[in-house]
């Protein structure tokens, strides 16, 4: 029977499926960070059970690090002890763990593929619902609960009843300025927030299939954002070559092994789908959000939707443009910002800070925007300096911080104060997300640098137009 | 973690009719700090229920004493976002047993089944139905009855039935955990393994 990629990874890995219940899955690789975790090692303890495969998990610190001073004891003794529990809970079952300073440390869905770890075929959980970024390598990634990261450490398994299937396809040509994040906000807008939940997708066509392996990263990350459970991409030589080499990666015989079987990893011909939608790449331009789910994402150029225009309930919609202090009908293009945020494990890669780089250089941070410049990783902290970009940065008024999640989530002190705007190329937009109060507007590295240097939303295809 | 078994559930419930409830509103992140399972309901929709000085917001529902019950009833696609089990060990702290709405968030749904909350959806008409009974009678009494998945508004006598799949609603039903099982069939796992080419 024909199948798609979701078909072929998953049903390799069914150690046996249970009638009327879910399947028992095996994961191949686990990772895991300090805030999940505690009560999944205690739980392991309490039962005295111990950890099946250690070789398979790795565990690094991020959503609670500060990015300054990471040299110095952290100030928070909440979060300082969480670090301390992942450490001890690391080393007392022979877990990797890429702690705080060392050097491959980063937000663990932008140091699993730097490493290796992340690969084609395999399955990769973590107590994280952005896990999805992994299925950018044809890998079933997708993110479990804290009683499901015990279940992994104790059994390698987790229990789960097969996703539908969905696929989404793009043709055609991305038009100028429009990055990989706008693609992603954009299909979010069409779906909605709950619009792929029950569902893994699969991204097909000409844009997908022309995009960077950091691009699709991002795309896939995103798709928990629309309620998939994960998405997928077919791997091909762009991936391939993006993992050869890599520290985790098969070497010598076992590479041409895995990429005999790697290159069977595509949907068949006649597969079928649940679901699948078609979307054309000319429709998209640099998306915006201006609510408060990822949803709520529109054109830069346009204007907010009337509440009678949009699916789901009118009072949901008001509360959610009240809490923006924004207006049915009301442009986008220079509403004030405060706050600039560029990282994330959505846009904290190498590519991210280049194309943020491409529009301020030679230009200046508008003096009342606080701007927060967070990279993914040391990996990508390193690049960031080897490429002459940090040099950009600072001649336009800008720091660099050291790895973490950061203001994507507020845990730690990068927090958006009450009732300040903050354009942010992170993954959600919900009330209070980035700091109790905080207003978030979603975008990509280019719409961020351009509102980072006027100081309001800024249609960025402005400034590209004129580097050229 | 072993929870309370999960049979008939008879109770009020608390109304939330809004869309989309997300877990950063069931409990901030800044509320993950934990390194145990204990206190999470003290924060359960934190910012929604209290102002920045932790003084009660007077029309958050939670804080209304008119309303009470081991039933949330929240609007359509409750629990969407990140993936944190804090938001389900929040509701259950707090003191509710089952979550009711018209649809529900994959994660946060399978996080509840996980930890003892029982998720229950049912329809948008169905919903609505629960909302008008509560609004004319906050004390509305519905049961929750798991063996025959059935909800009920008592005072109408609407009822409808709910989906769960036979090995949740065993496990639900004798308060048992997936790790029961999965640690019960160990060697068959290692096997497995071996099989593998990772």
């Amino acid at each position: 029977m024909s199948k798609t990629l979701f078909d072929k990874v998953w049903d390799s890995h069914v150690v046996r499926s249970l009638e009327d219940g879910p399947d028992v899955l095996f994961i191949d690789r686990h990772l895991v960070h300090e805030v999940t975790s505690p009560v999944a090692f205690q739980g392991i303890k309490q039962r005295n059970a111990t950890v099946l495969f250690p070789a398979r998990t790795f565990a690094t610190a991020d959503h609670n690090t500060p990015t300054i001073n990471q040299h110095l004891p952290v100030e928070d003794p909440l979060s300082a002890n969480q670090l301390k529990a992942l450490e001890e809970n690391a080393n007392s079952y022979g877990i990797s763990h890429w702690g705080l300073g060392h050097e491959k440390n980063g937000i663990v869905h932008v140091v699993g593929p730097e490493y290796g770890i992340t690969q084609p075929g395999a399955t990769i959980v973590c107590g994280d619902s952005h896990t999805s970024t992994h299925g950018a390598f044809g890998a079933i990634a997708f993110g479990i609960g804290t009683s499901e990261v015990e279940m992994v450490l104790a059994t390698q398994c987790i229990m789960q009843p097969k996703a539908k299937k969905m696929r989404i396809n793009i043709k055609g040509e991305l038009s100028f300025g429009v990055t990989p994040k706008d693609v992603a906000l954009y299909i979010i807008s069409r779906l909605t927030t709950s619009g792929a939940t029950g569902y893994f997708v699969e991204y097909a066509g000409e844009v997908f299939e022309k995009m960077s392996m950091e691009g699709r990263m991002t795309v896939c990350n995103l798709s928990i954002e629309m309620g998939a459970r994960g998405g997928m991409i077919a791997p091909d030589e762009k991936t391939f070559e993006y993992i050869k080499g890599r520290e985790f990666t098969p070497k010598g015989a076992a590479w041409d092994k895995a990429m005999e079987y790697w290159k069977t990893l595509k949907t068949d011909d006649d597969a079928v789908f649940d679901k699948e939608f078609n979307f054309d790449a000319a429709d998209i331009e640099p998306m915006i959000t201006y609510g408060t789910n990822p949803g709520m994402g529109i054109g830069i150029s346009k204007n907010i939707p009337n509440a009678a225009d949009i699916s789901g309930g009118a009072s949901t919609y008001q509360k959610s443009l009240g809490y923006m202090d924004f207006h049915e009908g009301e442009e986008m293009i220079g509403k004030p910002v405060d706050y600039v945020f560029i990282g994330s494990c959505t846009n904290g890669r190498i590519e991210d800070f280049r194309a943020f780089a491409s529009i301020v250089k030679g230009r200046k941070k508008a003096d009342h925007v606080t701007a927060w410049l967070v990279p993914g990783s040391h990996k990508v902290e390193s690049a960031i300096k080897e490429e002459g970009i940090l040099q950009i940065l600072e001649d336009a008024g800008f720091e660099l911080r050291e790895p973490g999640c950061s203001a994507c989530l507020a845990m730690n002190d990068d927090k958006v104060p009450a009732g300040k705007y903050a354009v942010s190329t992170s993954n959600r937009n919900f009330e209070g997300r980035q700091g109790p109060g905080s207003r978030t507007l979603l975008a990509s590295p280019y719409s961020a640098a351009a509102a980072a240097v006027t100081g309001k939303v800024t249609d960025p295809r402005d400034f590209l137009k004129n580097n050229n | 973690m072993a929870y309370d078994k999960f049979i008939v559930l008879k109770s009020s419930a608390v109304p939330m009719p809004i869309e989309n409830v997300d877990t950063d509103q069931i409990i901030p992140a800044r509320f993950l700090k934990a390194t145990e399972r204990k206190g999470f309901g003290d924060n359960l929709f934190r910012d929604w229920r209290y102002n920045p000085d932790n003084t009660p917001k007077k029309d958050f529902v939670l804080n209304n004493d008119t309303y009470s019950g081991k039933i949330l009833v929240g609007g359509k696609n409750f629990g969407s976002g990140s993936s944190r089990e804090h938001a389900a060990w929040a509701v259950y702290d707090y003191g509710f047993r089952c979550v009711i709405s018209s649809f529900f968030a994959d994660i946060f749904r399978n996080n509840c089944l996980n930890v003892g909350v029982l998720p229950v959806q049912v329809s948008a008409g169905f919903l609505d139905s629960i909302y008008t009974e509560i609004e004319k009678d906050p004390n509305t009494q519905i049961e929750v009855n798991l063996p025959e998945e059935k909800v009920t508004i008592l005072s109408t006598g609407e009822s409808e039935k709910f989906d769960i799949n036979g090995y949740k609603k065993e496990n639900m039903l004798n308060g048992f955990d997936d790790i029961d099982y999965l640690s019960s069939m160990k060697s068959e796992i290692e096997q497995f393994a071996a099989t593998l080419p990772f």
